[in-house]
Order: C-alpha cells, then sequence, then structure tokens
C-alpha cells in the first residue's frame, strides 16, 4: 500500500482549494449573487433567467449604481442539484459577502438554500411560480402563488361553461400541490373532476394517459406537465385526433420560448396562464423587450420567471435606496414598505407577506408562436400562500424576524 | 368508450410501446450475443437518428420526408456505431465493465455535442399530414376504439425491421457467419470466419436500427439531447429477459415490457408501474436466469 | 527505509486531516467534509468493482437509504407526534396523519441503526436475489441500473411519505444539539474524519484477510472456486452489502454536511459518476479511491461554475480515457508493474475472454 502518495494527492488537493477565486472587492462596488443552474437538466430555463437578471443589473449600473456604489453580480452553478444550490449559497454569503442573492428555479433548490439564508442572515430573491405553503422571513417570493396562477386558470374555465376538469401533470411537488388545491376548488365550485394523472418528470409516453382522456371525455385538460413531456403530450393527442381546437388545454408551465420550441402549429389554440406575457401592451414591458432583444439577440424571447428575475432587481434596487443601506434586513423592511411600482408586469409591489402582488393573465397561443391575452384579473391579485380552502387555519403574515 | 374497447386500446398500446423497445434493444442484444459488451452511448444512437429525421425532413419537406429520413438515419447511425466500435469497444472487449463505462463518457460527450450544436431545448419533427389519420370504430363490442396512424405506422415499421434482420441471419452468409460466431468464437474463427469483421457489421447493423427508432420517436415526443436516455433502462431490462443474441427472445422480452407497463398502468401510475417492472424482472431471472430464449448457457461464464 | 517514510506521509495526512478545521475556512472545511463522506462510499465501491469484480451502477441508492434514514428523524426533531404535528410537506401534500413508518424514526437511536441496518439489508437482499441465480457481470450492472431508476422515481412520486423531488431539508437539531453552528460543522467534520480512517483500516484488514483473499479469487475465477469446492455467493453477498452499509454511512454524513437529502443525488447519473471517481483514483487501491473522488469532486466545485459546457465533456473525456488508458487509475501511476506483472495480465485477461467464450 503506497501510503506516501496520499501526501501528494492530499497536497495537489490542498492547491485545488486555495485556488478558489475570491474577486477582490474594490472601493466603490458592491456583490451581488446571481446563483442558477448553468449546467444539467435545469440550465435550459435558467439560463436566460440569468440573462435576464444580468441585464437588470447591467441596467442600474449604466445609470449609476447603487447608493454610489456600482453592483458586482458573483454568478455561481446550482448545477440542478438542490444540495449544489445550497454549498453555493453558503459560498456566496460567507466567502463572497455578497449583500443578496438572486436566484433559484425549481422548489428543491429553494428548499435546500433556505436554512442556509434563514442561518446566515441573508435575503434570497426568487422569481419563479411555485405551490405556496412557504414562507421565510429571509426570501422574497416574486413568482406566482396558486391564487395568482391556477386558480385564476380555474376561473377563467368556470366562466368559460367547463364543467369536466382533467389533471394531468408531471410527477413532482408543484403539480401535485397545485392539483389538491384545484380539486378542493373543483369540489367546493361543483364543477366534476373527470381523471387524475401523473407520468415521471421526463416521461414521453402517453399512450395510455391518451386512452384515460378519450374514455373520461373532458371539457378540459389542465396540464402541469413539464418541459419536453409536453412535447410527446401534445404530439400523441393530436395523432389521437385530439387537438387542442377540440379539447381546449390550459397548461401551466408553457411560455413563449417552449412554445417557439415545440413548435407553435403543434400548440396553437391551447391556453396558459402567468402573470406576465411578452405581448402585454404597455410601453414598459415595450422597452423592457426592446432592451432584452438588444442585448441577446432579435430572436430571444422572453417570459414570465425572466422578468420576474428582472424586476427582483430592480425591486431590491428600489428597497436599497429607501432604506439608504445594503443591509438585507433593512432592505427587506423596506421592500415590502415600497407602494406600488410600474413594471413590464404591470403594477406591482411586494405585500407584508413578502410575496408579490400581481395581476394573472390567460393567453391564447397564436401561430406566430406570441399568446393572444384573453383574461386578466380586474385588479393585481393579493398574494396568498395558504390556500384557504385547502390549508384552514394557516396564514401568513408580515415577518418580526430576520 | 366501452371497458371492452379500453382494454383492447391499452394492449395495442403496449405493443405499440413494445415495437419501440424491441428496435431500441436489438442492437444491444445482438452484439452483446456477439462481443459480451453492452454499449451505454446505445441511446445516443436513437438521438442521432431523430436529429437526422429533423434535417432530412427540413431538406426533403412534404409527405414523403419521412420515408426518406428512414434510411438516412439508419446510414447516419450505422457509420457512427462503426466508428465507435472501432475506436472505443474495440479495443476495451476484453473488459466488459471498462467498456460500460468508456461508452457511457461517449454518451455523455455526444449529449454535450448535441446539445452545442443543436440547443438543449430539443428539436420538432412534425409528422406529415397522412399520418395524421386515426382508425375508428364507431359500432360493435369494440366501439370507441381509436388506433392512430402513426401508431400503425410504428408496428409497420418494426415488423419490416424484425422480418429484414430475420431473413439476414437466417437465409445469408454474412447470417451463417453471425451465428457462428455467437455460437463458438474461436472454432467459427479457425474455420476461416473473419470474427473481427463479424463483429464490426452486427454492432453497426444494431446501431443502425437505433437511428430507425430514432425516426419513429420523433414521431411520438421532441428530439432532445437526452431523448436516448429515457428509453435505455427499459432497453437494458428487455436485453435481460430476453436472453443472449436472440432475435426471438428479445422481441417477446420487449412484448412482455410492453405489455406489462401498459396493462398495469391501468391500475397504478406511471411511475410506480417503473418500480413494479424492475420487480417483474427481478422475479423472472429468478425462475429463468438465462432469459426467454437461450443460445448458449449463462451460467458458466467467467 | 521505505516503510518508514510511508508511515510518515500517513501520519502527516492524518494530521493534516484531523487538524483542517484549524487552518481552513468554514466553507472550505464544508466542501472537504462532504467530499470525504462521499469517499466512503467510493471505497465500498473499491471493495465490490475493484476486489471483487462487482460493477455496481446503483449505489446511489444505498447512499439514498442512508441519507434518507437520517433526514427523516431530523425532520421529526422539534415535532410534537404525540400532538399531530407532521413535516411541513405532508400537509401540503394532503396528507391527514403521519404515516405508520415514520414513527419508530423519532427515536434517534433507531434512527442511527437505521442508517447502517437499511442499506445493509436492501443490499443483501437484493445481492442475494440477483447472484444467486448466477448472474454477474454486465446484466448485474445494467440491474443495478435499472434499481437507481425506480428507487429515484419511487422517491419522487411518493411525495406525501419521502418529501418527494423537493427531498428532505432544514435541519435544526440532533438529540437535542444545535447542528447548524460552526462549531457543529467541525464536529460532523471531525466524525466524518474519524469515519473515513475508520472504513479505510477496517478495509484494509477485510482485505488481508482469507476472506479478503477469496473475494479477490472469485473476481478471477468465479468457477474455479467454486469446482475447488467453494461457494462464491457469500462473498459477493457480503462485498455488495459491506459496500451498501458504506455508502449508507457515506450518505448519512453527506446529509449533515449539505443540510439536504433529495432524489437528485440518487438516481442513474450520480450513481454512475460515483463510478468514474473511482475509475480515475484506482480501483484497487483503497487511497486511490479517496484521492479520486475528492480530486473529481473539487475539479467540478471549481470548473462547473465557469465552463458548465466544458464540464461535461471533460467528463465524458474522463469516462472514456481513466478506463481505456488508465485502468489501475492515479494510484496505478505510483507503483507501475514490472514488465512480468504486465504480461502476466494480458494472459490473464485473454484466458477470462476465453472463458466467457
Amino acid at each position: 500500500m503506497a501510503l506516501k502518495h496520499i501526501g501528494l494527492a492530499a497536497a495537489l488537493l490542498a492547491s485545488t482549494m486555495l485556488g478558489t477565486v475570491r474577486p477582490a472587492s474594490a472601493d466603490g462596488t458592491v456583490k451581488v449573487g446571481v446563483l442558477q443552474s448553468l449546467s444539467g437538466t435545469m440550465a435550459i430555463s435558467e439560463v436566460p433567467l440569468q440573462d435576464a437578471e444580468l441585464l437588470a443589473i447591467e441596467e442600474i449600473n449604466a445609470k449609476g449604481g447603487l447608493l454610489g456604489k456600482q453592483i458586482t453580480p458573483v454568478i455561481e452553478d446550482g448545477a440542478s442539484d438542490p444540495s449544489t444550490f445550497a454549498q453555493k449559497a453558503t459560498k456566496l454569503i460567507e466567502e463572497d459577502k455578497v449583500v443578496t442573492v438572486f436566484g433559484g428555479w425549481t422548489s428543491s433548490s429553494r428548499k435546500a438554500m433556505l436554512p442556509v439564508f434563514q442561518r446566515l442572515h441573508g435575503l434570497l430573491w426568487y422569481p419563479v411560480q411555485f405551490e405556496g405553503n412557504e414562507c421565510s422571513p429571509n426570501i422574497m417570493y416574486s413568482g406566482a402563488q396558486p391564487n395568482q396562477q391556477a386558480l385564476p386558470a380555474l376561473t377563467w374555465a368556470e366562466q368559460k361553461g367547463y364543467k369536466k376538469v382533467f389533471l394531468l401533470g408531471s410527477d413532482y411537488v408543484y403539480p401535485r400541490t397545485a392539483n389538491l388545491i384545484l380539486k378542493k376548488h373543483i369540489a367546493h365550485d361543483g364543477l366534476t373532476l373527470s381523471g387524475e394523472e401523473y407520468v415521471p418528470l421526463g416521461g414521453t409516453d402517453f399512450s395510455s394517459i391518451v386512452a384515460e382522456i378519450q374514455q373520461s371525455k373532458p371539457d378540459i385538460i389542465i396540464n402541469t406537465l413539464n418541459g419536453d413531456s409536453n412535447v410527446s403530450f401534445f404530439k400523441q393527442m393530436a395523432a389521437a385526433g385530439l387537438t387542442p381546437d377540440k379539447l381546449p388545454v390550459m397548461s401551466f408551465s408553457i411560455a413563449e420560448p417552449e412554445a417557439q420550441a415545440m413548435g407553435p402549429s403543434l400548440l396553437a389554440g391551447s391556453y396558459t396562464s402567468w402573470n406576465y406575457f411578452e405581448s402585454l401592451p404597455s410601453p414598459t414591458n415595450a422597452g423592457f423587450v426592446a432592451a432584452y432583444k438588444a442585448k441577446y439577440g432579435a430572436n430571444s424571447v422572453v417570459d414570465d420567471p425572466m422578468v420576474h428575475g428582472y424586476i427582483d432587481v430592480y425591486e431590491w434596487g428600489a428597497a436599497v435606496k429607501k432604506a439608504g443601506s445594503f443591509d438585507p434586513e433593512k432592505v427587506r423592511n423596506a421592500a415590502i414598505a415600497l407602494g406600488y411600482s410600474d413594471s413590464p408586469l404591470g403594477d406591482i409591489k411586494f405585500a407584508p407577506n413578502q410575496s408579490l402582488v400581481q395581476t394573472g393573465y390567460i393567453g391564447e397561443l397564436q401561430p406566430d408562436g406570441q399568446f393572444k391575452i384573453v383574461w386578466s384579473s380586474p385588479k393585481p391579485i393579493e398574494p396568498v400562500p395558504y390556500d384557504p380552502l385547502t390549508f384552514p387555519g394557516k396564514s401568513c403574515s408580515a415577518h418580526t424576524t430576520f | 368508450m366501452q371497458e371492452s374497447a379500453f382494454l383492447v386500446g391499452q394492449v395495442f398500446n403496449g405493443i405499440s410501446v413494445a415495437s419501440l423497445f424491441v428496435l431500441a434493444a436489438l442492437g444491444l442484444a445482438l452484439s452483446f450475443g456477439l462481443m459480451r459488451v453492452i454499449n451505454m452511448a446505445h441511446g445516443e444512437m436513437l438521438m442521432l437518428g431523430g436529429y437526422l429525421a429533423y434535417l432530412t425532413i427540413s431538406i426533403v419537406p412534404g409527405p414523403l420526408g419521412i420515408i426518406v429520413a428512414l434510411p438516412v438515419a439508419f446510414a447516419g447511425a450505422a457509420l457512427l456505431g462503426a466508428v465507435l466500435e472501432f475506436t472505443v469497444i474495440h479495443r476495451l472487449s476484453a473488459r466488459p465493465l471498462d467498456t460500460l463505462l468508456a461508452t457511457w463518457g461517449v454518451s455523455l460527450v455526444l449529449q454535450q455535442a448535441a446539445r452545442n450544436l443543436f440547443g438543449a431545448i430539443g428539436v420538432q419533427v412534425v409528422a406529415p399530414s397522412w399520418l395524421n389519420h386515426t382508425v375508428s370504430l364507431s359500432s360493435g363490442p369494440l366501439e370507441g376504439l381509436t388506433l392512430p396512424y402513426t401508431r400503425l405506422f410504428i408496428l409497420l415499421v418494426a415488423g419490416l425491421v424484425l422480418g429484414a434482420i430475420a431473413l439476414l441471419l437466417n437465409k445469408t452468409r454474412l447470417g451463417l457467419y453471425v451465428r457462428a460466431v455467437n455460437q463458438d468464437r474461436p472454432v467459427a474463427a479457425a474455420m476461416g470466419v473473419n470474427a473481427r469483421l463479424v463483429d464490426l457489421l452486427v454492432f453497426s447493423l444494431g446501431t443502425g436500427v437505433a437511428g430507425l427508432a430514432g425516426v419513429i420517436l420523433a414521431l411520438l415526443g421532441p428530439v432532445t439531447p437526452t431523448v436516448g436516455q429515457s428509453y435505455i433502462v427499459p432497453a437494458f431490462l428487455v436485453v435481460i429477459l430476453g436472453g443472449l443474441g436472440s432475435l426471438v427472445g428479445t422481441t417477446i422480452a420487449s412484448l412482455m415490457v410492453g405489455l406489462f407497463t401498459a396493462l398495469i398502468e391501468i391500475f397504478v401510475d406511471v411511475s410506480v408501474a417503473q418500480v413494479l417492472l424492475l420487480v417483474f424482472v427481478i422475479i423472472f431471472i429468478q425462475f429463468r436466469p438465462q432469459g426467454v430464449i437461450t443460445v448458449r448457457s449463462r451460467a458458466l461464464e467467467g | 527505509m521505505k516503510i518508514s517514510a510511508k508511515y510518515y506521509v500517513g501520519a502527516a495526512v492524518l494530521l493534516f486531516g484531523a487538524l483542517a478545521p484549524l487552518f481552513v475556512n468554514s466553507y472550505e472545511l464544508s466542501l472537504l467534509g462532504r467530499f470525504l463522506a462521499l469517499s466512503i462510499l467510493a471505497m465500498g465501491i473499491m471493495l465490490i468493482w475493484g476486489e471483487g469484480g462487482i460493477l455496481s451502477l446503483g449505489q446511489g441508492v444505498f447512499f439514498g437509504l442512508g441519507g434518507y434514514a437520517l433526514a427523516l428523524h431530523l425532520k421529526l426533531e422539534g415535532l410534537n407526534i404525540a400532538n399531530g404535528d407532521m413535516p411541513d410537506f405532508m400537509v401540503w401534500s394532503g396528507v391527514s396523519s403521519l404515516p405508520y413508518f415514520w414513527y419508530p424514526f423519532a427515536n434517534p437511536w433507531f434512527s442511527l441503526a437505521a442508517v447502517v441496518l437499511i442499506p445493509g439489508i436492501v443490499a443483501a437482499a437484493f445481492s442475494w436475489l440477483v447472484f444467486r441465480r448466477r448472474i454477474g457481470g454486465v446484466y448485474f450492472a445494467l440491474i443495478t441500473q435499472a434499481l437507481a431508476l425506480a428507487f429515484s422515481t419511487l422517491l419522487i412520486s411518493q411525495q406525501a411519505y419521502t418529501g418527494g423531488f423537493n427531498g428532505l431539508t432544514d435541519y435544526s437539531t440532533f438529540d437535542g444539539y444545535d447542528i447548524t453552528s460552526n462549531g457543529a460543522a467541525q464536529v460532523i467534520y471531525l466524525i466524518t474524519f474519524v469515519i473515513v480512517a475508520a472504513a479505510y483500516f477496517f478495509l484494509r484488514w477485510l482485505l488481508a484477510t482469507r476472506w479478503g483473499i477469496m473475494l479477490r479469487a472469485t473476481r478471477d475465477g468465479e468457477n474455479r472456486v467454486r469446482f475447488l469446492g467453494h461457494n462464491p455467493l457469500p462473498y459477493k453477498v457480503g462485498a455488495f452489502t459491506i459496500a451498501g452499509i458504506l455508502a449508507g454511512i457515506g450518505g448519512a454524513l453527506f446529509t449533515l454536511h449539505a443540510g439536504v437529502v433529495s432524489p437528485a443525488l440518487v438516481g442513474v447519473v450520480p450513481s454512475i459518476e460515483m463510478v468514474v471517481w473511482v475509475a480515475l483514483g484506482g480501483r484497487n487501491v483503497l487511497w486511490g479511491a479517496i484521492a479520486g473522488t475528492l480530486l473529481v469532486n473539487f475539479a467540478k466545485d471549481q470548473i462547473s461554475s465557469a465552463l458548465p459546457s466544458l464540464w461535461l465533456y471533460g467528463l465524458g473525456a474522463l469516462f472514456i480515457l481513466s478506463v481505456s488508458f488508465l485502468p489501475a487509475g492515479i494510484a496505478g501511476l505510483f507503483k507501475p508493474g514490472s514488465p512480468e506483472e504486465r504480461v502476466y495480465r494480458r494472459i490473464l485477461n485473454r484466458r477470462k475472454l476465453e472463458t466467457a467464450e
């Protein structure tokens, strides 16, 4: 046993560790963390989100920065793995001394980072729609709560006169919890549940499920499938003669980039529910879309999570100015005290429970890959992390701790 | 729709899935019989077939694009298979477990290459309009049964490929050589069979068939860098169930896996069905460790 | 002279490891701790693959079993179960009361015993079922891969009982002790280090015993072992069980370091990556398994953020090159075989091929 060589290996290892790059913190700059998956299965969605976050940082820097300091983003890769997210979040706060972190996509990444931010008293801005049921003093949740995306979709379906609902999703946390909530409301509103099915993440065979749909004849399918599974599902539905114009499908995870990549011809006529569409007509949105395309190419598209990542940076900036400090706790307290501001999403503000007040929209996919807005909530919807019908007695109000 | 129609529909779905598995697993089983190696990059041959279908159809649009894509995908995947056999697998042929790991590395490289070339989000192959029909029964005991043309097309392709390979193995000189090397390599080599060439040809034939499976997959779903991965583990189970290098064994094993999954999915969801499939395989090998059909005994492998 | 040099270096490494908390900052210590936890699993792979000739592509399963066995307890700690309290994820998954199999894990000692026993029992039962029908080699590797897929799919789909895709996270105490402070992190590191050392010396001893010789004999000629009147089954099942237990212990320690256990670590891809750590380090040398694990993981940590696409090419190349050109791994570079040994190896390989025919 050549024990002596362990020393060599250890020396090699030590040199790798000491080689950790630590950006020098010069005066006049302040560091923020940007933590998304740049590799692995989630990179496809999270890289554009990172691009949007970096665009906002660049724009703020171009306007002179914050409190006289330029913002330096420290970029890390979460590698689509929750434990890596936790590890990198620790590194950003402890090693790089960032004042806040923008990042996360999957609930698993957020769940893994939550204890880190609570323990190290950091502040995370999380930009993606999620299943609610969480309320941390150290996280700002700008993505939709279930009552801002899933329930508006159901309300719209009822208004259209659809009575029999089929729930189909990928087998993971968001679809199961969203459907749990939807089922309570379906029963409460006197609608019928004609079926509920899940396929493993990345599943491609829908023959059995299409057969079940043919048998149970729903009026509408509420679809929480993720990513590629959507293409397989719509293709196999079309092959069985069930195109979106014959049997409407309401999807929660198809946005502009997915629609473009899947081929709008396959999906045209299907519906989706979001808090943002690229086709929103406001001048603020037009300015954002133009800036994004100028930086990342005329063919690039923007979607709901990207815009949430973008506005997170601006809301943070506004809160820093209001607080007059980069201290995470002061920034959080300032963020929930800000009033409505105009954004690409429309009027938004953070509620005392640290989630975003925002408008719900329903879009119908057009052959050109853009969505036509067919419904919007009468006014911005207050976020409700715990659905009162499904989780009675639980609520989330302003935090006093940090 | 009646219960009987639903059940018959599920059996049909099972057979249709099985026909994909048999195309995906055939190459694995044939080369495994000859060389005792499993090519973990076999799934990427499906992926290559899918991308070649995408490229072909963008050059040859119209109703015949998909027909042209089949030979193109076969040739492309067979060529890549030959290169892989020549550069990696042949070198490692005495070390089957190392081959497994090396070909896994190849599969990672091919996936990343596809990601860089075509983008991570995948590309779409639009099925030609003549495939966008269904056969529906509107009366009789099976009223309501709907059979999509795409699924019938898959069955047709699988049937033709199986028939062609059966002919090749049983009626040609090359087939004779393959069976000879399969049964006793040293003796076959002593009789003047170029076993090395037989290995190469069978391997690239197998990857070519996987390329065909890739074209068919493109009709059912997106072509992504990881599209092969979702079919490769069931294909491995088919090889385990089917026995060494047997065409009939692989076909029966594919039907077993396809029908088992389709029928069990009536009662449980897809995730649980995957687990039950593995339990089924482990129970099955308790009774028939040599697989459905056996050309030689597995018991005295080194 | 040579022997004493070995001991000096060995002692230096032990000293470096034991004193690391004093001169390494807390983030680097947490990385080192979690990679050392992985190296316990890697030593198990060295045992079954290098010494036993059994390639498992499903070690993530046992890693996960150990991690979840501990995490179940950590989630229950501080909850009043008698009062009907449940972990938060069960509430939003629509579960009305704590599932029965969670109850025993409320006891910390049951949970610690389960970290060892559950992976051990599952590994023993699974390998016995497969090996008793004399299914080995490539078949075994493929079945273990299917096991990894099935296990991760099951964990994800049974969200109400396992936390699903999110896994289990947000721990605070173990048996009343705070496990999140910096001081606790140093204690957990030292426990990990001691267990790595203990596993190393245990395996060294084990491989030198008659049992170890029989295991290698089974690897090199299972039929000959059988013809000589020995039953190879106990050696193969025994080795696989020990490897399963080591993976389970590694999983539990990793869970403590990372603060999360999730299906992301138990599936097909992580399971096969674990093998490449050992392939690179050296499958026949214990310290090679440890060094390979640390090297690949530190490299991944450094490279993947800066150049994610390059990392995947690099990992692929690592698989191909390490088994094609460096079958003995990095450890092999330090003890080049004599020419005679190489010729002997070649004959042995050829003979193995012929028996396989």
